[in-house]
């Protein structure tokens, strides 16, 4: 087992900037998302650390030791594929078995860490079978089964749950997490999912147009993005655009929003805030809200879409439209075209340079 | 879904014959017709025409074990088929390989046309330029004189190699087909994987491309072996003397001595011997692919 550093790597196709001085360290142990939009260069950072492809610049490390220059088969590195890449002409004892076999060892061996890798995914008793008598989520935990089997530095999976269906890949998530858990490997995991990314890593890196935008904890991310980008992109956030006050930004309306946490941006320079439609409180006109600093907006209602365990109005002001979501607590549910009064605290709130 | 299925075998046979009738009528009439009638003849003393008597006959047939000649002949055409695929599989398929996985785009297409280029011309032709360039004092002997310090005699006209070279050269596009097919249809990632699991690029194909392009290299074989064990035009042409093979002794039966009743048994004994060889095989090639 390994960290794996990526510093100042670029990769251009073309004129194309597939990566842009990108730099992450990824921990010994960690379970890491790499999430992004297509076309963010994601992927292409995955093959830089598996090795398909090489970096124009920068410096790839796979445990201190440098490979950027090192082809993928010389990188001790286990992969697993978008589409599981199972070889169809070899039955699933035999894909697991290819990596051990190809490096030549004794064939008791083979077949006894075979069927170790198979017990721990959960298809010990599927080894004879061919790939494709198999189910998307057995072919997926052969896929891993074949590639924790060579006991690697590093994990690789490229968007591994994107052809499961909701139910099954919400298994997977947690199996996969177990799995990583118990073998304690350092993965990498590209995803376009952000609730795949929450859900699942330790730290997440958030890639646009090649670079990398915003790098930490799951929950760092989502309660501080550092860029309105960040902030749409992982989850919902309701976002303002004004002048930054110093403690906040003031509208076009003249509307002041405070923000208690974010950027420092100076006062008089373009910022936005973020807030998460969660943080939200909606009432009927008259309420005030719970504290003397807190951030409150007037709007109308213009739709409700009920969801079961919540609710989520928008609510139209000034010509934007806010989102808001409501558990569902029993509370009287607000009608469409209802006035109602928005507050949430500063504390919700992010302040973002622009 | 069930019930398309359904649908679809309710309707079965009679919506898709106008479809199937016109080519197993040709087949019928262009092939099917003609076959029979070589049958018939193949049992027959002499050919029915000019008022000539005629009887059936199993001689055409025995003529074949009786005289060593043919078999002798057969296992020559059978060894010529033979060498001519392994030389199509060793030039064939790592083209089809590099027009397959390589190339992309624009150069892919030019290159598939240089492939399908030899099909568009005559046949002939073709021979007739390959006989120019092997002769002694011509295009390959010039050339390689010119470059070369020392002097080399080329002559490779009416040689078994000739031979070799000409049908290599009108059969091996079969083979770049066939397995560019096959291997078009290999997802790239498999190559990958492979890789990632610590396997050199040589043990990829080794152990992933060769057994998933087995298909191709099958059918690319078939369809080159079956006809060049009869093939008559290249070694006529290319291997003057030494090129007499089965498929030039039956043409000579049909187009010199006008002994068709032999020559009809003849061919449909080499049709048994590679239906047999096929079947013999098959089995060894599933099991492969």
């Amino acid at each position: 087992m390994a960290g794996v550093q990526v510093a100042n790597v670029s990769r251009s196709f073309g004129a194309m900037k597939a990566l842009d001085d990108v730099s992450i360290d990824f921990a010994d142990g960690g379970f890491y998302a790499l999430l992004g939009p297509s076309g963010s260069g994601k992927t292409t950072l995955l093959r830089q650390i598996a090795g398909f492809d090489f970096p124009d610049a920068g410096r790839i490390a796979i445990g201190g030791e440098s490979v950027e220059r090192v082809p993928v088969e010389k990188r001790r590195i286990g992969m697993v594929f978008q589409n599981y890449a199972l070889f169809p002409n070899m039955s699933v004892a035999d894909n697991v078995a290819f990596g051990l076999s190809v490096r030549g060892e004794a064939k008791a061996t083979i077949a006894a860490e075979v069927q170790r890798a198979l017990d721990l995914v959960q298809l010990g008793k599927l080894g004879g079978r061919r790939p494709h008598q198999l189910s998307g989520g057995q072919r997926q935990r052969v896929a891993l089964a074949r590639a924790i089997v060579t006991k690697p530095r590093v994990l690789l999976l490229d968007e591994p749950l994107g052809a499961l269906d909701k139910a099954l890949r919400v298994d997977m998530q947690i199996e996969l997490k177990r799995i990583q858990r118990e073998i304690g490997i350092t993965t990498i995991f590209v995803t376009h999912d952000q609730e795949e990314a929450l859900t699942m890593s330790d730290r997440i890196g958030i890639l646009r147009d090649g670079r990398l935008v915003q790098e930490g904890p799951p929950e760092e991310i989502y309660d501080r993005p550092q860029s309105e980008f960040a902030a749409t992109f992982l989850g919902d956030a309701n976002i303002f655009r004004g002048d930054a006050t110093g403690s906040g930004i003031r509208l076009q309306d003249g509307t002041t929003i405070n923000a208690a946490s974010g950027a420092s941006v100076p006062a008089g320079a373009k910022a936005s805030c973020a807030v998460r439609p969660e943080r939200i409180q909606i009432s009927t006109g008259s309420a005030k809200p719970d504290r003397v600093d807190a951030n409150t907006l007037e709007g109308k209602v213009s739709k409700r879409i009920f969801a079961g365990n919540s609710s989520t109005y928008f609510v139209d002001r000034e010509g934007q439209t806010l989102k808001v979501i409501v558990q569902n607590t029993g509370a009287e549910r607000l009608a469409e075209g209802e006035p109602v009064m928005l507050s949430w605290s500063p504390d919700s709130t992010v302040l973002i340079a622009a | 879904m069930a019930d398309q299925l359904a649908t679809g075998s309710r309707r079965g046979l009679r919506p898709a014959l106008p479809l199937l009738l016109p080519a197993y009528l040709w087949l019928t009439v262009a092939i099917f017709l003609p076959l029979s009638a070589m049958v018939f003849f193949s049992f027959m003393t002499d050919l029915p025409l000019a008022g000539k008597e005629w009887a059936f006959t199993l001689g055409n047939y025995a003529a074949f074990f009786s005289q060593s000649l043919y078999s002798t002949l057969l296992f020559a055409s059978l060894r010529l088929g033979l060498e001519v695929t392994l030389w199509c599989v060793v030039i064939g398929y790592p083209a089809a390989y590099v027009l397959a996985k390589v190339l992309k785009g624009r150069s892919r297409e030019a290159i598939f046309l240089l492939v399908i280029l030899p099909f568009w011309s005559n046949g002939l032709v073709r021979i007739f330029s390959w006989a120019m360039v092997l002769r002694e004092g011509g295009i390959l002997d010039t050339a390689l004189n010119a470059v070369l310090p020392f002097k080399i005699n080329i002559d490779l006209m009416y040689s078994y190699p000739a031979v070799i070279i000409g049908l290599v050269h009108s059969y091996v596009p079969y083979m770049v087909l066939t397995c560019y097919l096959t291997l078009q249809a290999i997802d790239d990632s498999l190559i990958e994987a492979g890789r990632s699991l610590g396997a050199s690029r040589r043990q990829v194909l080794r152990r992933v491309i060769i057994p998933l392009s087995m298909p191709g290299l099958i059918a690319g074989s078939a369809l080159i072996f079956v006809p060049v064990v009869g093939s008559f035009m290249e070694p006529r042409i290319l291997g003057g003397r030494t090129g007499t093979f089965y498929g030039t002794v039956i043409e000579d039966q049909f187009v010199a001595v006008f002994n068709w009743p032999l020559g009809a048994a003849l061919s449909f004994i080499l049709l048994a011997v590679v239906l047999i060889i096929l079947a013999l095989a098959a089995p060894v090639l599933r099991r492969a692919g």
